[in-house]
């Protein structure tokens, strides 16, 4: 692959694609001539490289930003911007099915249009990439590079035939899908989050490799579109980092929507047939093999640090391929950071953003902020979502930190009532006996939302006892936050408050 | 009790009587095993020979047999798990001391390639200390059944069972090694941890039972704190054999609490959870509730890939997050009857005057689904009877009448051993047994 090219697409060239390329990866772009050296030199233009592009130009630093296809990133381009396009898409249909449930009436066959999905993928993805155009990066005083980026010294690198001089440099050029070492599966071929979304067709029959969130996310995603699905875990478990309740509330919704759910379940080999790619399913002792037109597989990530000559300028990786950062995201050289998927362990764009944000400070404006003060949300996208902050039960026993949670299941809530999506549930998590918020958990159509107000709270300081003094609009499902305020507050009235309270009455 | 009213111990005697015949028609007289359940061609379960072994001192003391017959129940019993195959090839009996889940009803050899139980042979030792307790005479028949439980017990890895994991693993199996269901939080096997801790030869390291409790959660649901476990016969299964009140372990001092009061909690929140009714299934309310581990109906069909499945068969039924499909277990709620005895008896009261065809030959079905109502206006019931819902069901009714159970596994020294290796402290632990220190 030449260094200009993006990885192959099978996305129609229509407008909303043209329109695309035309602002990451413009055809005419001309490389900016570099000058005396950058304040900073970032290297990867994902949303953690563009955010630090940004927030370095706007206090007037000199910046080069240096991307390799383009601007965007996986986010924008293969994660999920498209994902989250065609998982509301999927949601139609699902709700179309379940009409009756509402009081609706649809016809019983509903048919799938795919490529209209796909399409609306595109268009999506076409608007979004007008905000991170490299002419608007470019207006913005960012000197954008196309190229591949090679440390030469610890204060320059080398792209496209040129050599950028830099004061502190930032790497921040992601990751990409982690393919599993399985025979025959190169040789059948398969999807990742890469190119999933460049999908014309929709295969009748797919296996999703992997039960992570990505995984859970398509299968539902595809089922929904009418793809006859399986999903193979190798644990026990979905969604290993959610707690127990949460995996068993997406179980029945899989359940529900007819994915084949294979749990402690590993692909041992595929294998190429004219009709099918057949896969090898073990369980324990049970093996079988079923057949499929498309494996979908790619749900780990593997850090993109190849090719950028790392060690010679002193910067170590760990065992997962990582770049080794300290809690201030200072790379084994002291002039280099790196924000993102490729130094963190959860890649989600809202940590790469906040990462970059904390490097750029910490490497322009000499501050010391430290990674792990970060409160970090986090969302899976499936029907319902689940989504998390902070400490989970799990690790606040392990770190030996007194909890007790707050449980709100959501047919509590009148709003999930009115809306017929009573499954699902808030968890609060608070310190000991104290109102203090550890995390939280919420199970609920919309719990990428009403996260948030958890996480503001742990970010401000404000205890759960607070909360229920902040009146929650009625009739809405975030209410069920307020009512878990509400249950710490009914648990404090013990029989001895309440004959305190009793006494003032009566006075 | 003293609102129980005759009529009311009268019922009782009735259903824990024909709870108990469930054992002497499932029982293998050759082996002394014990079909899973009542349906044709059942294989045994090893858990239910625990419920077994446990049953005929109960049925002894209450004059439903004679001591002898029930000492050479257990004898047959006994000397079928001495004698069996413990090579744990595909077609032995167990491995290590403990035992394959289902076996064979004549000649005791695993069937359906099931796993080997950690869990169910807890249940099994569980039920073989019960006997060796209560057949303490000095005859040449009943010291063999005290030496054989001895060597039965004694013979148990439990320290191979952690296959160097933090935990006790939940299975095995000789085609692939050790299973990882991934039980995490609260559950039935105290009873497992406490024999393991106890064990004299095999015991697991003491931090094992501390990091087992590390994934609990304890919870305020419906205004009720309580150490969470969704599917009610968790908060049964442990509690048949040793009595909870007023012992504690590191997690309940802390939160000033015990698993007996937590059981009663778990009623409280089974019964909020059915008078909200989530689902909007039928019948269910306070007095018509119990979601836990039973037979239900089924719309699996095995042709067909990617079905959509909304009824369940038989699972470890849960609230408040399902699965529910509209199947209660009367066998779950009498079985908390020392919890919550008024309530329980008002409540079985109440499900058994709206669906009397719950009650089969006097014992309770396994599940219910008045959702599921025939033509003739009856709920799906569950066909013939289940040995682990007649098990619990006599052992709880004898701990509420008499206590008589409980009373005899505290003497038992590994039972002992094993609650203060976990860290169990106070009330009758406290005090000094009749027994010595296994």
């Amino acid at each position: 692959m030449s260094p200009r090219d993006e990885p192959p697409s099978n996305v129609p060239a229509d407008a909303y694609e043209r329109e695309r390329v035309a602002n990451t990866r413009p055809a005419d772009w001309r490389n900016p001539q570099p000058g005396g050296p950058y304040q900073l030199a970032i290297v990867g233009a994902g949303p953690a490289g563009v955010v630090a592009a940004e927030m370095a130009a706007s206090v007037g630093a000199r910046v080069a930003l240096i991307e390799r296809y383009a601007i965007g990133g996986v986010n924008l381009n293969a994660g999920s911007v498209p994902s989250k396009t065609l998982i509301r898409t999927s949601r139609i249909y699902a709700d179309m099915r379940d009409a009756q449930n509402f009081g609706a009436n649809v016809p019983d066959d509903v048919e799938v249009d795919f490529a209209e999905a796909m399409e609306r993928v595109t268009r999506v993805r076409a608007r979004l990439s007008r905000d991170d155009s490299a002419q608007r990066l470019a207006a913005a005083g960012v000197d954008v590079y196309f190229g591949e980026a090679r440390f030469v010294t610890s204060n320059s690198l080398a792209v496209d035939g040129h050599t950028l001089g830099f004061r502190k440099a930032l790497i921040a050029t992601g990751a990409r899908p982690h393919i599993p070492n399985i025979p025959g599966l190169a040789a059948a071929g398969y999807l990742t989050n890469d190119n999933v979304f460049e999908l014309t067709a929709l295969p009748r029959r797919l296996l999703v490799i992997g039960g992570g969130p990505l995984g859970c996310e398509q299968a539902q995603a595809f089922c929904r579109l009418g793809a006859q699905t399986t999903i193979v875990q190798n644990k026990p478990l979905f969604l290993g980092q959610e707690e127990r309740d949460a995996a068993q509330i997406l179980s029945e919704a899989f359940a529900r929507d007819g994915i084949e759910v294979r749990l402690n379940t590993t692909v041992l080999a595929v294998r190429t047939t004219p009709d099918a790619k057949l896969v090898d399913l073990i369980s324990d002792d049970y093996r079988n093999t079923v057949g499929v037109d498309a494996i979908l597989t790619g749900a780990g990530r593997t850090p993109n640090v190849e090719g950028l000559n790392l060690a010679a300028v002193g910067i170590d990786c760990d065992a997962s391929g990582r770049v080794r950062v300290d809690d201030f995201l200072r790379t084994g050289n002291a002039n280099i950071y790196a924000a993102g998927d490729v130094c963190l362990e959860s890649s989600f764009v809202d940590t790469a953003t906040a990462s970059a944000r904390i490097a750029v400070q910490n490497a322009l404006l000499r501050r010391s902020d430290r990674w792990s003060d970060v409160v970090i949300p986090s969302c899976t996208y499936t029907d319902p979502e689940i989504a998390r902050v902070g400490l989970s039960v799990r690790e606040a026993n392990r770190l030996g930190i007194p909890v007790k949670t707050f449980t709100i299941p959501m047919h509590e809530i009148d709003r999930a009532i009115t809306d017929s999506e009573t499954a699902g549930f808030v968890k609060v998590h608070v310190r000991g006996r104290s109102d203090r918020i550890l995390g939280a958990t919420i199970v609920a159509r919309h719990a990428g939302d009403m996260i948030n107000e958890i996480t503001l709270a742990m970010v401000a300081g404000i205890g759960l006892r607070k909360l229920s003094r902040v009146l929650h609009a009625y009739p809405t499902q975030a209410e069920a936050i307020r009512q878990a305020a509400d249950a710490y507050n009914r648990m404090r009235l013990t029989p001895r408050v309440r004959s305190r309270l009793l006494r003032r009455i009566e006075s | 009790m003293r609102w129980m009213t005759p009529e009311d111990e009268a019922w009782l005697d009735q259903l824990q009587h024909a709870a108990f015949d469930y054992f002497p028609r499932a029982t293998n007289l050759r082996n002394g095993l014990v079909a899973d359940n009542s349906r044709v061609n059942s294989p045994v379960s090893i858990a239910v020979v625990g419920f077994a072994l446990s049953a005929y001192p109960i049925a002894v003391e209450r004059g439903w047999i004679q001591r002898d017959a029930a000492v050479q129940c257990s004898l047959s019993a006994l000397r079928f798990f001495r004698d069996s195959d413990q090579s744990g090839g595909p077609a032995a009996t167990g491995f290590k001391g403990f035992y394959y889940h289902f076996l064979q009803f004549d000649t005791g050899a695993r069937v359906w390639q099931s796993e080997l139980s950690m869990v169910d042979t807890a249940l099994l030792i569980g039920g073989m200390l019960t006997a060796s307790q209560y057949f303490d005479a000095e005859s040449s028949d009943e010291r063999e059944l005290r030496a054989l439980v001895d060597f039965l017990y004694r013979r148990v890895d439990w320290r191979w069972a952690q296959d160097g994991a933090d935990t006790i693993r939940q299975g095995w199996k000789p085609e692939c090694g050790f299973l990882h269901y991934g039980w995490e939080g609260y559950s039935e096997a105290i009873l497992l941890y406490a024999l393991a801790l106890g064990s004299p030869t095999h015991p697991v390291p003491r931090d094992c039972y501390e990091k087992w409790t590390l994934t609990y959660q304890w919870e305020n649901l419906y205004d009720i704190d309580s150490l969470y476990a969704g599917p009610l016969f968790i908060h049964h299964f442990s509690h048949a054999w040793i009595d909870f009140r007023g012992i504690r372990d590191e997690f309940m001092r802390q939160k000033h609490s015990d698993y007996f009061k937590n059981s009663e909690r778990a009623v409280c929140i089974q019964r909020e959870y059915a008078r909200r009714n989530p689902r909007e299934f039928a019948g269910y309310d306070e007095n018509c509730w119990g979601l836990s581990a039973c037979d239900g109906p089924s719309d699996e069909r095995p042709e067909v890939p990617n079905e959509r499945r909304r009824l369940y068969g038989y699972a470890a039924r849960s609230v408040p997050y399902g699965p529910d499909d509209g199947t209660l277990s009367a066998p779950c709620v009498l079985a908390s009857l020392p919890f919550a005895p008024e309530v329980i008896m008002q409540s079985l009261r109440n499900m058994l005057v709206r669906y009397p065809e719950v009650l089969t030959e006097g014992r309770l079905a396994s599940g219910f689904n008045p959702t599921l109502a025939g033509a003739d206006g009856c709920a799906w019931v569950s066909a013939g009877h289940y040995g682990l819902d007649q098990g619990i069901v006599l052992m709880m009714i004898e701990n509420h009448r008499s206590g008589r159970i409980w009373q005899w596994m505290r003497e038992n020294p590994y039972i002992r051993a094993g609650l203060r290796g976990a860290g169990f402290r106070g009330g009758w632990l406290q005090q000094s047994s009749s027994g010595g220190a296994g």
